[in-house]
């Protein structure tokens, strides 16, 4: 059986695919968010460092994660839609954005009430926090300079380009606690090394970080979907919706 | 359970970040829903108009 690469490239079957999607991924983060949070308020034990402080990694650490996993899928997008000229993947690279940029914050904020009570202070300009803080600033940048663009497909090939560029920051934030002396502590979870720290934490942060996912794909395939409508909204398919009332 | 809202002492830091965190998720999903159906108001005025031209073609 020969399958169409292709069919869900077209923004209409997209369309209608991704509505069937949204509230499997819905219902999905709804289950690991709440078993991620019991898992770390009731069952991972305090940590003999930090205290109760600790708790804050459940939410910290999948924002920062997704803040860069986030990027690097919009760049991607962005690219092939530069490179092959398909109307969706650019759709889809500006409905990551706003996702993305709110993770940025998330992770920039619950690292300032973090840094506080251990570091002493909310901010300092070390390498990890400062390049985190670009990251915020690429996602706002790619954001406005679509929103300046009247002229969409122009606007995608305009974001791109601050999105290609800008991946270059990802390895840094990444790397930057080794290549730099930061305040910030180095990975604790790595490929190469066993985790650094007790299961029933790691398990929590795990599954926070699937919530965060499942979260994310949930509400930028509705971003999608209005993009959608909104360019193609004097296509002959919005028009079949319209007549269906399906567009109430 | 006050001592589970204290956390330690860390409650203002704890709760502040699940509290923004918490925020900025309903804000973001309610956003992206107002665009939705901000957007389908529109398209089904547009699709009203449209009917509303056809009958007046058909009329005259």
């Amino acid at each position: 059986m020969a399958i169409n690469w292709f069919k869900y490239s077209s923004p209409a079957s997209f369309y209608f695919l991704a509505g069937k999607m949204i509230p499997l991924f819905s219902i999905a983060a709804i289950i690991l968010g709440a078993a991620g949070l019991y898992i770390g308020f009731f069952v991972a034990p305090t940590d003999f460092q930090q205290g109760e402080a600790y708790r804050i990694i459940f939410i910290h650490v999948p924002a920062a994660w997704l803040s860069m996993f986030l990027y690097v899928i919009m760049a991607i997008w962005s690219g092939i839609g530069l490179a092959f000229n398909t109307r969706l993947s650019s759709m889809v690279a500006t409905a990551i954005a706003p996702t993305g940029a709110m993770f940025t914050f998330l992770a920039l904020w619950t690292g300032a009430l973090w840094g506080k009570p251990m570091w002493g202070t909310w901010w300092v300009w070390d390498a990890r926090l400062t390049s985190e803080l670009i990251l915020l600033f690429l996602y706002i940048g790619f954001m406005s300079l679509q929103a300046a663009i009247d002229d969409p497909r122009r606007a995608d090939k305009a974001g791109a380009m601050i999105a290609l560029v800008g991946v270059v920051n990802i390895p840094i934030i990444y790397f930057s606690v080794k290549w730099w002396n930061t305040l910030h502590q180095g990975a604790t979870v790595s490929l190469t090394q066993s985790p650094k720290m007790a299961t029933t934490m790691l398990t929590g942060m795990l599954i926070m970080s699937l919530a965060c996912w499942m979260y994310a794909i949930a509400v930028i395939l509705i971003r999608t979907r209005a993009i959608i409508l909104e360019r193609e909204r004097h296509t002959a398919w919005v028009g079949e919706l319209q007549l269906q009332g399906a567009t109430r | 359970m006050s001592d589970f809202f204290s956390m330690g002492g860390y409650g203002l830091y704890v709760w502040g970040s699940y509290l923004v965190a918490i925020v900025c998720i309903a804000g973001e999903v309610i956003l992206v829903f107002n665009r939705r159906r901000t957007l389908m108001k529109h398209l089904s005025l547009i699709h009203q108009s449209n009917k509303q031209e056809k009958i007046n073609e058909t009329a005259s």
